[in-house]
């Protein structure tokens, strides 16, 4: 008989709800035994072609029954430089999780039968951490000389940063904002990544050599060519997708509507939830509507709850979302969470208009029923709204979080770097190359938004194909 | 981000206005008219948006002026000569298009008249013939005033209170230059930076005589670079983002009751803070 998947332990939900901390508790030693003894050790493991870094994921999981959390640890790390953010942040459900072959194959996701790759990955990567374990340095003396600017500290960026240095090249990451990170610090909340847990791995890279710059934009304070003048032999463009979509329906400047970015923004990274010991505010409303289904709308939602109850107002904070919950993009357990702390979901709903008071803030949401039609480009079933079904709900905040498009600083003032119709890079797919040579990219500004590990992925690949080029210099 | 000088303008009536010379050697060297810097006093406070009115890329500072409104403007009056920011970035937004338009009017209001400044040199640079509309509440509050009228051709200056120039405001004498301008014609462009019902004024006499007419937004920001959406204004029916899109816009197709509702959003947070921390 089967072994039952272990459970990972959580602060409760109701005490977890009023504070940023972390929720999910990680694996004990013992719990991360009985789960990668879960593992059968396939002889042909369909689970790494499930992760976009190749991870050697059955190996690791060996280590760990063996004990040998070191050996796990590097072979880890042998792929992916940041096993506690990814085993944290990763939706293993749509990756490795879903290729295992313990997974039910009936969903869009991994069934809980899948191994807990990340939960064990997390274990790992949290191990090294805990013990200071350091990657050998494999510094080579033909790139000593190399100097490779990369724009952006996002997932991409700092993936790409680790690999270069870690090789021997000097590496410079140019951060708009004032501290490094990214998406992982402005978009994803502490109660999902400590910030501890960042700061690790940033100051890992630090320690490797690896240069950050804030406060600095590329394109406004700086241009590509006057990177490549100051000496930089490559660029690596890890921009991230940065503009908010909104609905596009009316009303929806009101006040006390927020883009995702801004609301998550706001916490995240200006630390509004301490405020007024953090001095930016963010407005928190009786009624939430936060429009979405992504894990975007699952973080702004279960942060806007805790907000509420942080303030002692009643917990009243909703999902809206056209689709069902089946279709929903979030992690699984994004959205489990969400519900656990008292997040509530409405699905099949359409906004159609905001409507305010006199002062312009926003009151109520006008929005229509929606049935599943069939299904569209995206493989999901297209929601289609009925006629006639128009209802209200209360509502004096809301957080629009469908979707990003791409920034146009860099791509506005670099015209020759070439883009698709959604203002996305064009890159050689086989190098990551852009249609400036020795300008490389990854990440969301690469084909639209995905996840922090594609954003890994396709950094790494990046990095390889850089280290030719400056081999070629 | 080092404070090199700095300079009172006034600080009469409970109004502290304010002008830093900050060290920065990138955003010197790039920084345009019309440009705008975001920064931080501290490691917990805001980010928030100010003009760049001067910059001097052979020294490599910006010099910027404020006016202390909320908690992160008034900690910023507190630093002194030596003294770091935590943060600054820029230069941000579109600088303002610059070339030979003829007759030009600017108008400034308040804190609004360092942010036409640099517009007035760059326009002066041109080629254009500039007059200036400075508007204060009350003398003692008007700021830069020499400073103008070595960079323009012609200064008007009016007061809430008639304490200095005409009594009244700055649109008054913008409606009597463009009636007496109106077969000729004579001027082709009005700017405008000031308190939002200035602009919305300016928009509207502007309007009535068929002039054009641009302004420089001072929506609430976060990032400044597009990314957060919390600057949006709605422009021709569109909504626009002030940070990238802007700072600078048609006068005629702000939705300026929008901006105004908008720009209100954090009041009393604002307030709240500012008791808090006790400062004044």
């Amino acid at each position: 008989m089967r072994k039952e998947p272990v459970k990972v332990k959580e602060n409760d939900p109701a005490a977890r709800s009023s504070s940023f901390d972390e929720v999910a508790l990680g694996y004990t030693e013992e719990e991360a035994l009985q789960e990668a003894s879960r593992c059968i050790q396939c002889k042909n493991p369909t689970c790494i072609g499930g992760c976009p870094v190749g991870i050697n994921i059955k190996k690791f999981i060996f280590h760990i029954t063996e004990k040998d959390y070191k050996t796990a640890y590097f072979t880890i790390r042998q792929k992916n430089d940041f096993p506690s953010i990814c085993g944290r942040v990763c939706p293993a459900e749509y990756q490795c999780r879903r290729a295992c072959v313990l997974s039910k194959k009936d969903l869009p996701y991994a069934s809980k039968e899948a191994i807990n790759i990340h939960f064990l990955e997390r274990f790992t990567g949290d191990y090294g951490m805990n013990n200071k374990l350091e990657v050998p340095s494999q510094k080579q003396e033909k790139f000593s000389k190399a100097k490779i600017a990369v724009v952006g500290s996002g997932p991409a960026g700092i993936c790409c940063a680790g690999e270069l240095a870690r090789q021997g090249a000097k590496v410079v990451v140019f951060e708009g904002l004032q501290k490094p990170g990214g998406v992982l610090r402005y978009g994803i909340p502490p109660f999902r990544l400590p910030r501890n847990i960042l700061d690790y791995e940033i100051d890992y890279l630090k320690k490797m050599g690896v240069e950050f710059i804030p406060n600095f934009i590329i394109g406004k304070t700086k241009t590509l060519d006057e990177l490549f003048k100051s000496g930089f032999n490559a660029i690596f463009l890890g921009l991230g997708a940065g503009i908010p979509s909104f609905l596009g329906i009316k009303g929806e400047n009101l006040c006390n509507i927020y883009s995702a970015n801004e609301f998550l923004t706001r916490i995240n990274l200006m630390s509004a939830y301490k405020f007024p010991k953090a001095h930016t505010p963010v407005n928190i409303g009786k009624h939430i509507l936060v429009v979405g289904g992504g894990n975007t709308a699952m973080d702004a939602a279960r942060a806007a709850l805790r907000l509420q109850k942080m303030q002692g107002i009643t917990a009243d904070t909703t999902i809206i979302y056209r689709r069902t919950e089946v279709e929903m993009p979030a992690r699984r357990l994004e959205i489990e969470h969400a519900k656990e702390e008292g997040v509530k979901f409405r699905f099949l709903v359409q906004p159609v208009e905001f409507t305010g008071n006199e002062a312009g803030f926003v009151q109520k949401m006008k929005a229509l029923e929606c049935k599943l039609g069939e299904p569209d480009s995206s493989g999901r079933r297209r929601p289609i709204a009925i006629e006639g079904s128009e209802f209200e709900i209360d509502c004096d905040l809301a957080v629009i979080a469908v979707g990003l498009k791409a920034n146009e600083i860099l791509t506005k003032v670099t015209p020759t770097l070439k883009t698709d119709k959604y203002g996305d890079l064009t890159v050689n797919p086989e190098t990551m190359e852009t249609s400036i040579q020795g300008v490389f990219a990854g990440g969301d500004i690469v084909g639209g938004e995905g996840t922090v590990i594609e954003a890994m992925g396709m950094a790494k690949k990046a990095s390889k194909a850089i280290a030719d080029h400056i081999l070629k210099l | 981000m080092k404070i090199i000088k700095k300079e009172s303008l006034t600080q009469d009536s409970g109004v502290r206005v304010t002008k830093i010379e900050v060290s920065s050697p990138d955003i010197a060297a790039k920084a345009k008219a019309g440009q705008f810097v975001v920064l931080m006093v501290q490691e917990d406070g805001e980010r928030v948006p100010l003009t760049i009115v001067d910059s001097d890329p052979k020294k490599g500072s910006v010099t910027l002026i404020f006016q202390e409104a909320g908690l992160t403007t008034k900690l910023l009056g507190r630093l002194s000569v030596g003294d770091f920011l935590y943060a600054l970035v820029g230069p941000l937004g579109h600088a303002t298009e610059i070339k030979n338009y003829g007759k030009v009017i600017l108008v400034g209001g308040g804190v609004g008249i360092a942010e036409i400044y640099p517009v007035a040199k760059a326009l002066k640079n041109a080629g254009n013939h500039i007059t200036s509309i400075l508007g204060a509440r009350t003398k003692d509050l008007l700021i830069l005033e020499g400073d103008l009228k070595k960079a323009c051709d012609q200064v008007f200056v009016t007061t809430d209170d008639g304490s200095y120039g005409r009594k009244g405001f700055v649109t008054d004498v913008l409606k009597e230059l463009l009636t007496e301008s109106l077969q000729l014609k004579a001027y082709s462009l009005v700017y405008a930076v000031g308190p939002i019902p200035m602009m919305k004024r300016v928009a509207m006499v502007s309007k009535d005589f068929n002039v054009r007419a641009v302004v420089s937004l001072n929506a609430i920001m976060v990032d400044g670079t597009g990314m957060c959406g919390c600057c949006r204004v709605t422009v021709d029916g569109k909504t626009k983002f002030s940070c990238v899109d802007g700072p600078e816009f048609d006068a005629h197709s702000v939705d300026w009751d929008e901006l105004t509702k908008r720009n209100r959003v954090y009041e009393e947070k604002e307030k709240h803070l500012c008791n808090l921390y006790k400062v004044s």
